[in-house]
């Protein structure tokens, strides 16, 4: 068997990093954590992905693999006697894709807007990222099939996808005393969420959130410092 | 066997989006229905099938939707796998091919925009990003007739529509693609002497015309 030499360009707050890592973690495969340190980027990480100079980027044997879906896809396909992340049919495919495009196109964009919105803007943003969550949760309902996650019995493309922002939701609730997730209108995503941030392979994984607020409140400063200095 | 029984393609003749998928469907042989959609009066069928972002295209297979150009033709690649394979099967090439066809989602698009729809600063910033992009790209072709090798691949579907909207970059935006970009030029009329490619692409001239109307309609310049 081939050896298999992994490396992963990361940071313990980018909800980004935490999807190949989760996957790894899957297929019980052993890995180098490389961090990246906030504010500069190694040479490793800009000879890796010098098209974009983002993290995360696997490197395998030698080889980068960017953009954090691909990265998971990939895992999946290579380590492919482990539990499967994707599912086989290709319509389901299509789906659990389609909802990973919308909470990264749509969904999280908001969240990030919900700490330096104001006023009506804010009411907006926060009406968004509720009715996005009516979306998931009705998604969540249908793929699930009374299962305890999005692709099923087991932890699958999607709840990797949109679980991996748990950590900054989470945050985001706190920064703002709103909450987002609730019984009310996402009783499924509620449990979905316990049971996904207990879940061995992503618990060791997922952010504290009282460490995501204080980093989440410095970015905010930085921003505003920013904003009314120019 | 894929059952071809009912395949409906939702689409907007000039988007490079539904282009994607119009090639697709042609390169593997499959039997279709074309449905023209009024942007401005979107049908019923439309605002069902995706309700989520009410846009074309939408691919309908057997009565159920698939919405996102890529994911379609990842989808039709995956059902009809025996004709025509789009995207690699070795799972690093594979890899490449989903980096470079997001990365032209994540670029071309957006800076095409700005090119016709701009003036002045904001346009010279968009035809500097939308070259350097192209350029990129004509890096990662090399010497191969096309992306995906010897024959069409996914990143060539990807890209090539956007190709029909060249012309109205370039007369938007006073510059030459072909002066700075050769190589891609000579991969684009490899592509377009496929017929699949060739029959899923709108005229230039008329996607000018478009372009036209979508200015003086959204009162820009």
């Amino acid at each position: 068997m081939a050896k298999n030499e992994l490396k992963l360009l990361g940071a313990w707050a980018s909800p980004y990093v935490m999807r190949p890592r989760i996957a790894l973690n899957i297929k019980s495969a052993d890995y180098e954590f490389l961090q990246e340190t906030f504010g500069s980027k190694s040479q490793l990480l800009l000879e890796s992905n010098p098209v974009h100079k983002k993290i995360p980027v696997l490197i395998h044997n030698g080889k980068p693999i960017c953009e954090s879906l691909i990265i998971v896809e990939y895992i999946d396909e290579v380590w492919s006697s482990g539990p499967s992340i994707l599912p086989s049919d290709p319509y389901d495919r299509a789906t659990a894709r389609f909802w990973g495009a919308y909470v990264d196109e749509k969904w999280f964009p908001n969240l990030k807007m919900l700490s330096t919105a104001e006023g009506e803007a804010r009411d907006e943003v926060i009406g968004s990222l509720v009715e996005g969550l009516v979306l998931l949760e009705d998604a969540f309902k249908k793929m699930s099939k009374g299962k305890a996650f999005f692709g099923g019995d087991q932890i699958g493309y999607l709840d990797i996808a949109f679980g991996c922002y748990l950590g900054w939701l989470r945050a985001a609730e706190k920064m703002s005393g709103v909450k987002l997730v609730d019984e009310a209108k996402t009783p499924g995503l509620v449990k979905w969420a316990e049971t996904f941030s207990s879940h061995p392979a992503v618990k060791d994984v997922m952010p504290d959130v009282d460490r995501l607020v204080e980093f989440g409140k410095s970015l905010a400063a930085k921003f505003k410092a920013a904003k009314t200095g120019s | 066997m894929a059952n071809n029984a009912e395949v409906i393609l939702l689409d907007f003749w000039p988007s490079p989006f539904g282009m994607r998928i119009r090639i697709a469907l042609a390169e593997k042989g499959i039997k279709y229905e074309y449905r023209e959609e009024d942007l401005k009066n979107k049908s019923d069928l439309l605002l069902q099938m995706n309700p989520v972002h009410k846009k074309i295209p939408v691919l309908i297979h057997n009565g159920k939707p698939v919405a996102e150009s890529l994911i379609a033709v990842q989808y039709i690649d995956e059902v009809w796998k025996d004709k025509a394979p789009l995207l690699p099967s070795d799972p690093y090439q594979r890899a490449q091919a989903n980096f470079w066809a997001d990365f032209v989602d994540k670029k071309l698009f957006e800076l095409g925009r700005k090119i016709w729809a701009t003036k002045g600063e904001e346009q010279e910033e968009a035809k500097q990003g939308f070259i350097e992009s192209l350029k990129l790209l004509e890096g990662e072709l090399g010497e191969k007739p096309f992306f995906g090798g010897e024959n069409l691949g996914y990143v060539d579907v990807a890209l090539m529509p956007f190709y029909s909207w060249f012309y109205t970059y370039e007369v938007c935006g006073n510059f030459s693609i072909e002066a700075e970009c050769p190589k891609l030029i000579e991969w684009a009329k490899r592509c377009l002497a496929k017929e699949s490619v060739f029959n899923s692409l709108p005229d230039h001239k008329k996607v000018y015309g478009f372009m036209l109307e979508l200015k003086k309609r959204f009162g820009i310049e």
